[in-house]
């Protein structure tokens, strides 16, 4: 780590203070960080972490506190302003133009780009440089979640940014892809630009940040050395009790086979979709199988057709306790006992402009909660109430819109519709993402009773320590191939990794061919 | 994006509930205002005007009844469209439905016209409200399997359908003894609708419109397949998500309309009109699109809304004949109060906001 004018703090935070109407998202922060320092921000979802990280990128104004950029004062009045600076943001919430291309979203964060074409060329060469293919060519409208993001980060690059904030980057990167992105951090560190990392995964926080400023509830709580701290004493600070922990205790239940995906074909249904090639796999009454797997390699297809939201021609490509259900919708399937998640909170997963008590209703109806053909609003006011007690939703009652939660909340609300409901195999799309810690252990927890139980269940998540702490039997989706099943104890975070690439027997990625380039040192993604 | 642009819409972070229910009162007292103000430019005294407008058609027993019978297709037509509205699906083509409403119904007591029989006012309702929702079929149809756009097939039929109306009219419906003229034979007394209130016109068929309304609302807010209707229409992947046939809801929805104003269609023949005309509606159709969205969709926003646009009904025949207004003046009025409206909605959910030339843009 080399410091330059290691005197003059890149950037430092007064008082910053910003008040919504209700709440007080932001109270007298400090900070300081200094050039080529990686400085972490640490805080439960709803800490305040992006409302601060807003107001240096010039989003939102802040009601008081002052901003040093390298020692002088500044009023960053707009991102382009932020930018001219030499601020990146790379945000949680993407926020690109979804009918334009790749290059073109990014031509509209830059100055002077010489033409489109000469902008791909640097796009692509970027990208490889840091180990993040992307097609310039591309529309954001057919890019997953992951490959977005990969958008945001180039944008950032490209700009060769002084000061650099990622808002949770890592959640859809393949362990060796965090690796070399951190690899990538650390050489832009090295070469002067600071880092802003904001993240709630402790051990990578460990891993790669020099400093960290833990707030909690909108006020900063500490301020940390990472090497002397431990991963048990930031989460301290962070969420200010001990870490709970979920109970690892999962006696072997004999289960038969609930969910079985045999040859599964699907064409995308746009060019720029993935389609699904002959995935076969099954998921037994009291496991837990995790489907790994980068963004945008054929999770949401394989989700929509398992979830009955797009039906599959073949009826007994997909069946639930040996009943073909390829041909069944949504409802069909869930008569049938199945529960489901999607990735999509608002919009899919729930209605927006609709309280917690009708959200209930949209899946849970099938509980006695229609008789001849009328809705007992009662009976559904009591189960979004035990919902929002089991799950602790934070909300005012159940009248509430949905819309007026934090995301989090909306994810404990509708996972916890799903599993009160019992079912008896249950699909769940990124379980915990955007969840703050405690709730994630609850939502993880109550997956793993309903294992015990006898339930069978499915999890699609990027995080691989979570796959890793509830999984019993692991997947990986690439490329539209779905992996053999691997027992949790028996690979590793590397060898997932590897596989996440594409490389597993019959895997897209020819073995051999794999086998070669990893001599070579190279990444194949 | 962070020169020129002085005025920026940006929609509000909590559109408040409050406004989304006075949105119609607002409007309605904007279009007031601005109806005064055309009266005193025509050269009226706007008080007057006023009274004669708003106030001298509905101060007798007969004027109220007349508002009563004005009412009764649009808060009935309005309610059935709330059915397809709430799940999105557009029918704008009730005054076809309606027309081929009258047009069946008007055949049953045609045809029976000699009989005297209990069972011919039932009749002709049924009829009427098998053939409005023959007529909203067909968009129906075609949506659910060619996804053709309902709203453009649901209004070009409504061409179609006044000029069938027209058409038997002037041939095989009309009065072999009527000298020529495009109407048909008046009807008996077993094919109209009985007087409730003597001295007025207001007949059994403004009950059953309530009765209508009464079914819209607990069907619409009590029943599962209303739920399943408002699912769709606030987020359509999320009744995909929860397995609801959205087929299903559109025919539901179309069909509603169709049985309404085919409905309505009978109550006019066999009420104020008694007689099958090639004419049979002052536009009830297309009102009763903008008395749905003033009563916000709501069976019992739409009862009130109904009466207000029964009002300017009135009002605009009052003005005619007591001011020597245009016959416009009825269409002017509703084109405000639906301007108005989406006007005040559109602020509910949206602010505009001027600001200097640097500030945020992301």
């Amino acid at each position: 780590m080399t410091l330059t004018n290691i005197n003059i703090p890149r950037l430092q935070l007064e008082g910053m203070t910003k008040i919504y109407p209700a709440v007080i998202a932001n109270e007298s922060i400090d900070m300081t960080i200094a050039p080529g320092e990686i400085h972490a921000v640490l805080g439960e979802n709803g800490a305040g972490k992006s409302t601060l990280m807003k107001m240096i990128y010039g989003v939102i104004k802040p009601d008081r506190g002052r901003i040093l950029w390298n020692g002088e004062p500044v009023d960053i009045t707009n991102p382009a302003h932020a930018r001219k600076l030499g601020i990146g943001m790379v945000f949680q919430h993407f926020s690109l133009f979804e009918t334009l291309s790749v290059a073109e979203n990014i031509s509209l964060a830059m100055e002077d780009y010489g033409s489109l074409d000469d902008l791909s060329r640097r796009i692509s060469e970027v990208s490889e440089e840091y180990g993040l293919p992307l097609d310039p060519g591309r529309m954001v409208h057919s890019l997953s979640v992951g490959i977005r993001q990969r958008v945001e980060i180039l944008r950032c690059l490209l700009q060769q940014p002084k000061l650099l904030i990622m808002d949770e980057p890592t959640s859809v990167l393949t362990p060796q892809a965090v690796r070399k992105m951190f690899a990538t951090l650390r050489r832009l560190a090295a070469e002067g630009c600071s880092i802003l990392y904001i993240s709630h995964k402790l051990d990578e926080i460990m891993e790669l940040c020099h400093s960290a400023t833990i707030i909690r509830g909108g006020k900063v709580t500490g301020y940390a050395v990472c090497a002397e701290e431990s991963a048990a004493s930031l989460a301290r600070m962070m969420i200010g009790r001990e870490l709970p922990t979920c109970s690892r205790k999962r006696p072997d239940v004999e289960g038969q086979e609930c969910l079985r995906v045999n040859r599964l074909c699907k064409i995308a249904a746009d060019q720029f979709g993935t389609s699904l090639e002959r995935v076969s796999f099954s998921v037994y009454s009291g496991e837990i199988v995790g489907l790994a797997g980068i963004s945008g390699n054929g999770q949401q297809e394989l989700l929509y057709a398992l979830s009955g939201e797009r039906p599959v021609a073949d009826r007994g490509a997909i069946t639930i306790d040996g009943e073909s259900v390829g041909h069944l919708n949504a409802a069909q399937r869930r008569e049938l006992g199945l529960g489901f998640v999607p990735e999509e909170r608002l919009g899919r997963g729930a209605v927006p402009g609709m309280s917690l008590s009708d959200n209930g209703i949209l899946t849970a109806h099938r509980h006695g909660m229609v008789r001849k053909g009328l809705l007992d609003f009662g009976r559904a006011k009591r189960f979004a109430q035990k919902c929002v007690t089991d799950f602790t939703v934070k909300c005012g009652s159940v009248d509430d819109l949905i819309t007026s939660l934090s995301g989090g909340n909306i994810q404990k609300f509708i996972t916890g519709r799903e599993i009160l409901q019992q079912p008896k195999l249950l699909i769940v799309s990124q379980p915990t993402w955007g969840v703050d810690i405690g709730a994630a252990n609850i939502i993880r927890q109550a997956m793993i009773d309903l294992r015990n139980n006898g339930s069978a269940v499915l999890v699609v998540s990027e995080e691989l320590d979570e796959l890793f702490e509830i999984c019993d039997r692991l997947l990986v989706i690439a490329r539209g191939r779905v992996s053999p099943s691997v027992k949790v104890e028996k690979t590793s975070k590397e060898e997932i990794g590897l596989w996440m690439s594409g490389m597993f027997p019959g895997g897209p990625v020819d073995t051999n061919k794999a086998r070669e380039l990893q001599s070579e040192g190279c990444c194949v993604d | 994006m962070r020169d020129a642009v002085l005025i920026k819409i940006e929609p509000r972070p909590e559109p408040s509930r409050v406004m989304r229910y006075c949105s119609p009162l607002l409007a309605a007292l904007l279009m007031l205002i601005s109806g005064l103000i055309i009266f005193t430019l025509l050269g009226k005294n706007p008080v007057e005007a006023f009274h004669a407008f708003f106030v001298e058609p509905i101060n007798d027993f007969y004027g109220l009844g007349e508002l009563c019978i004005k009412a009764s297709p649009l808060m009935l037509i309005g309610t059935g469209l709330a059915v397809g509205f709430r799940a999105s699906i557009w029918n704008i083509g009730a005054e076809g439905q309606l027309a081929i409403g009258a047009l069946c119904g008007g055949a049953v007591a045609v045809y029976f016209n000699q009989s005297s029989s209990g069972f011919i006012l039932p009749a002709m309702i049924s009829a009427g409200a098998v053939g409005g929702m023959l007529w909203a079929s067909i968009p129906a149809l075609l949506r659910t399997k060619f996804n053709a756009n309902e709203i453009l097939v649901s209004l070009m039929l409504n061409y179609v359908a006044i000029l069938l109306l027209a058409m038997l009219v002037h041939g095989p419906l009309r009065d072999p003894d009527g000298y020529g003229f495009p109407q048909s034979v008046l009807f008996g007394e077993s094919a109209t609708l009985p007087i409730m209130i003597e001295g007025t016109r207001l007949h059994v068929g403004v009950l059953l419109s309530l009765a209508g309304v009464v079914a819209g609302w607990v069907f619409l807010e009590k029943s599962f397949t209303g739920y399943q209707i408002r699912v769709a229409g606030g987020a359509g992947r999320a009744a995909t998500y929860a397995g609801f046939e959205y087929n299903r809801l559109i025919w539901i929805g179309l069909l509603a309309g169709g049985l309404a104003a085919g409905v309505a269609g009978v109550m006019e023949i066999a009420g104020p009109i008694g007689q099958l005309l090639p004419s049979v509606s002052p536009g009830y159709g297309y009102a009763a699109i903008i008395v749905a969205f003033v009563g916000r969709l709501h069976p019992g926003g739409i009862f009130l809304a109904s009466l207000l646009m029964a009002l300017l009904y009135l009002g605009g025949e009052s003005g005619q004949m007591n001011l020597d207004l245009p016959s416009a003046v009825t269409g002017i009025f509703q084109g405000l109060l639906l301007f108005y409206l989406l006007a005040a909605d559109f602020l509910v959910n949206y602010r505009i906001r001027t600001k200097s030339s640097q500030q945020e843009g992301n």
